[in-house]
């Protein structure tokens, strides 16, 4: 089973991101399972939400402590909320970025500026660039995830009117995410 | 058949739209969920053929629920929490008078102080009203529950009315794959509505009134108590009608897992059964303890046959209630130690009170409680605390 944090902004879409995944992981045979972690729920304020990825139906619902995987949808949000908090030695860290960036060591980094490439493909809501389906595609490349069933997945989620221009999202940061170990 | 990763709030509003529900009343503010607006969303875009009833509180919710059913149509409502509470009284009426109603309820703890969290001290508060209580364990419950509701709700033999629960959060906003039936098999599965009378315009009648004879309002009671018994066939019955059809059956009443050999049993409701599955998974794998899940579906009517039989071969039977009576103990506990020692089934008996007023519980805080459980009664062949507050490691 994989365990995956993502941490956002209220209005940033990470919950989304998070049910958009569920719907991709089944494409490929596998159980999901989404949840919001509820709390403070303004537009702005920091949010979390959590996916289980596996092979067997998902039965456990407690709250995720220990993540293989932090996935980062703002580039600000290390430095007022501890992101890296209970990940498992050699996890994963899937973080939008404009450039470099330094985390702890002993964690494995995927960087996607995703920022860039949602303004790119015209993805603003008030004023908001829409990260999270670029995340998910950079996602996707961390978990070994096919990239085809992630754009699937964004596409039947968000319809057709907005679907294809975000799961191009997706490919795009699928193809141009850096490794850092 | 289509799979779609739908929330437990989003399961439940497919399963209404499915069952052909005409009417929805509903107070659409805190502590209402999204299942509501949801069925707005459904009966606006003329996918659902329903009526949509705003309304000012939760108590004339149910009452306008309730007074649609009682004039002949599918009716359908949900709450939660402080909103069933206010509910409460109306409770009694829709059971009172016999007319079949579905609920959902997604199970909140009570305040003070005002907290959004999953318990089942609501849903566990409505025990006495008369309504069957269910509680689902995983989002496909959730959306099979809703429709077989309606089908035990409406058999004569039951004439109840009742409420389908579902954990708050950990299931309401929570999104799983839920496979979605098709409508056709949904028709083919639920018969025309049926129930007692009918109100019909132009016709008044007058109801509720002083009764003429206490004796036989008493006689009405015990009549609600001899359709709870009968409903416990219904429910085995309609499940089994519904594995048919669709391959997913629940066990009817109660569900125990890696029971067969099973030295103790766990006993719970709700979605946190799932994580008391993969304890016991962990028990026996890690530690060789024979132990197995004892799923109550419904609380209400109670499973005294099912629980006896399971019960009869164990050492002992742990309890997680996720509610408590202050003053005495957990309602789940409280149901199956006075059902066993009433039939002269004497095996120690442990209330394990966790996760209250949204604890997180984890499946290795489960495991954690029964591993002492377990270890006291090989030692000693008894349990030291029988009721025993869980607050975590």
């Amino acid at each position: 089973m994989i365990e995956i944090r993502f941490h956002g902004r209220g209005g940033q879409g990470a919950v989304t991101a998070a049910n958009i995944l569920v719907m991709a992981a089944y494409k490929v045979g596998l159980w999901g399972q989404a949840f919001p972690f509820f709390g403070a729920e303004r537009r702005g304020a920091p949010v979390k939400a959590f996916a289980r990825l596996s092979k067997s139906r998902v039965r456990v619902r407690s709250m995720i402590r220990h993540p293989d995987v932090v996935v980062v949808l703002d580039p600000k949000l290390p430095e007022i909320v501890d992101v890296y908090s209970g990940i498992k030695d050699g996890g994963t860290v899937v973080m939008n970025t404009p450039g470099k960036f330094k985390g702890p060591k002993g964690l494995r980094y995927y960087l996607v500026n995703a920022t860039k490439i949602a303004l790119d493909h015209g993805l603003v809501l008030a004023g908001w660039p829409l990260v999270n389906t670029a995340i998910l595609g950079a996602l996707a490349r961390a978990i070994d995830l096919p990239i085809e069933a992630v754009k699937k997945a964004i596409t039947e989620y968000l319809g057709p009117k907005v679907g294809p221009k975000n799961a191009e999202a997706a490919e795009q940061a699928f193809r141009e995410v850096v490794i850092v170990e | 058949m289509a799979v779609r990763p739908l929330t437990g709030n989003y399961a439940v509003a497919w399963g209404a739209r499915l069952s052909r529900v005409k009417v929805v009343a509903a107070y659409p503010i805190t502590p209402q969920t999204t299942i509501v607006e949801k069925l707005a969303q459904f009966i606006e875009s003329g996918e659902m053929d329903a009526k949509m009833i705003r309304v000012e509180s939760e108590h004339s919710a149910l009452a306008a629920t309730f007074g649609a059913a009682a004039g002949g149509v599918r009716a359908f409502t949900a709450t939660s929490s402080h909103g069933l509470m206010y509910m409460h009284e109306m409770l009694w009426w829709t059971a009172g008078a016999r007319i079949p109603v579905v609920m959902a309820v997604a199970t909140r703890t009570m305040g003070p102080p005002w907290n959004i969290w999953t318990d089942h001290s609501d849903i566990m508060g409505q025990r006495d009203t008369g309504w069957l209580v269910m509680m689902a364990e995983h989002n496909q419950e959730v959306l099979d529950m809703t429709i077989q509701m309606f089908k035990i709700t409406e058999d004569p033999r039951v004439f109840l009315p009742g409420i389908v629960g579902l954990d708050a959060f950990i299931l309401s906003h929570t999104t799983e794959p839920v496979d979605i039936p098709e409508q056709e098999l949904v028709d083919s599965f639920l018969p025309p509505r049926r129930q007692p009378y009918v109100f019909k315009a132009g016709d008044p009648l007058i109801m509720g009134n002083i009764p003429s004879s206490l004796e036989e309002n008493m006689k009405m009671r015990w009549d609600i108590h001899r359709s709870m018994e009968e409903a416990k066939k219904v429910i085995q019955k309609v499940d089994a009608e519904w594995e048919r059809l669709t391959g997913r059956g629940y066990g009817g009443l109660t569900e125990c897992y890696r029971c067969s050999d099973a030295q103790y049993l766990v006993a719970g409701i709700g979605a946190w059964v799932g994580d008391m599955r993969e304890a016991v998974d962990y028990l026996r794998e890690e530690f060789g303890v024979k132990i197995g899940v004892l799923k109550v579906r419904f609380v209400r009517p109670f499973p005294r046959e099912d629980i006896l039989k399971w019960a009869s071969s164990v050492k002992a039977i742990a309890v997680f209630d996720r509610s408590v009576s202050p003053g005495s103990a957990g309602p789940l506990f409280l149901d199956i130690a006075a059902h066993l020692m009433a039939s002269g089934t004497m095996l120690p008996i442990k209330d394990l009170l966790a996760g209250l007023t949204g604890v997180d519980v984890t499946y290795e805080d489960i495991a954690n409680a029964l591993l002492r459980f377990v270890s006291e009664v090989e030692e000693m062949g008894t349990v030291k605390q029988p009721i025993e507050w869980y607050f975590g490691r």
